[in-house]
């Protein structure tokens, strides 16, 4: 009786922070994202024609998000029934925009126009502690462009 | 030094290779921050901790790969990748490797 009770609690207490902190920290991404909006980044390796004389500096940023209790929980539900997996997938997204946008943020500090070659690598932590999925590191990284004034 | 993970830096010409460098670092967590994550993950959210212990390892790497390339004589490393894989349980390597070069 008393595991129920203590299931049921921590469900809802990951069901209600867990949301409120992924409405909080979307919110966040989607204003931190408008305000980097004139900061350009490609994945391609090639600096675009025309820029004049650069100076390059490797930027990066990362962020490890964990999964909450109810997540976990429907996450396993699903895997049952197959099909996808929203709890995770909004997640993830979460972890690769604000991993980006850490990069961005810190090109952006060193005075870049264009940030290039962005790469992402997704880690998942304590894979190996048996049922605790825990959690996932997002890392970006990529060659910032400063113009040089001369 | 300069690091960059693209292979031709703009206005500048490579005048030698020098091969391959590399750095790595294996990190394990701490107890204490352990049982912070712990309860991070009834509430979901960022794990700070390990968000600056991982930010630390991949500096401490990136490090170790300058180091060899100084040693070697280069004065630049480009065409830098990261990877992380987890050796055991609870620890993480994080490596990152590049090409030395010499530029004018």
């Amino acid at each position: 009786m008393l595991d129920i009770i203590i299931f049921l609690v921590l469900l809802a207490l990951g069901y209600g922070f867990g949301r409120w902190a992924e409405k909080k920290h979307f919110a966040s991404i989607i204003e931190r994202e408008e305000l980097l909006r004139g900061l350009l980044t490609f994945s391609g390796r090639f600096p675009p024609q025309g820029l004049g004389p650069l100076e390059t500096v490797l930027v990066d940023g990362n962020v490890v998000i964990s999964v909450d209790y109810f997540k976990r929980i429907s996450a396993a539900l699903r895997s049952l029934l197959g099909g996808r997996v929203t709890a995770y997938e909004s997640l993830l997204e979460r972890a690769r925009r604000e991993a980006i946008l850490r990069m961005k943020q810190q090109a952006f500090d060193s005075g870049a126009s264009h940030v290039i070659n962005v790469k992402l690598e997704t880690a998942s932590i304590s894979k190996g502690y048996g049922k605790q999925v825990g959690s996932v590191e997002v890392f970006a990284y990529g060659t910032a462009l400063i113009p040089q004034s001369t | 030094m300069l690091v960059s993970n693209i292979e031709i830096i703009p206005g500048k010409r490579i005048r030698q290779h020098l091969g391959m460098v590399q750095g790595n670092t294996v990190r394990a967590k701490h107890a204490g921050r352990d049982i912070m994550a712990s309860v991070k993950n009834i509430f979901g959210g960022e794990l700070k901790g390990y968000t600056e212990l991982l930010t630390e390892a991949r500096e401490e790497a990136v490090g170790r790969m300058v180091r060899q390339a100084e040693s070697i004589g280069a004065n630049a490393v480009i065409n830098v990748r990261f990877s992380t894989s987890s050796v055991a349980a609870g620890a993480a390597e994080l490596f990152a490797y590049g090409t030395a070069v010499v530029l004018e």
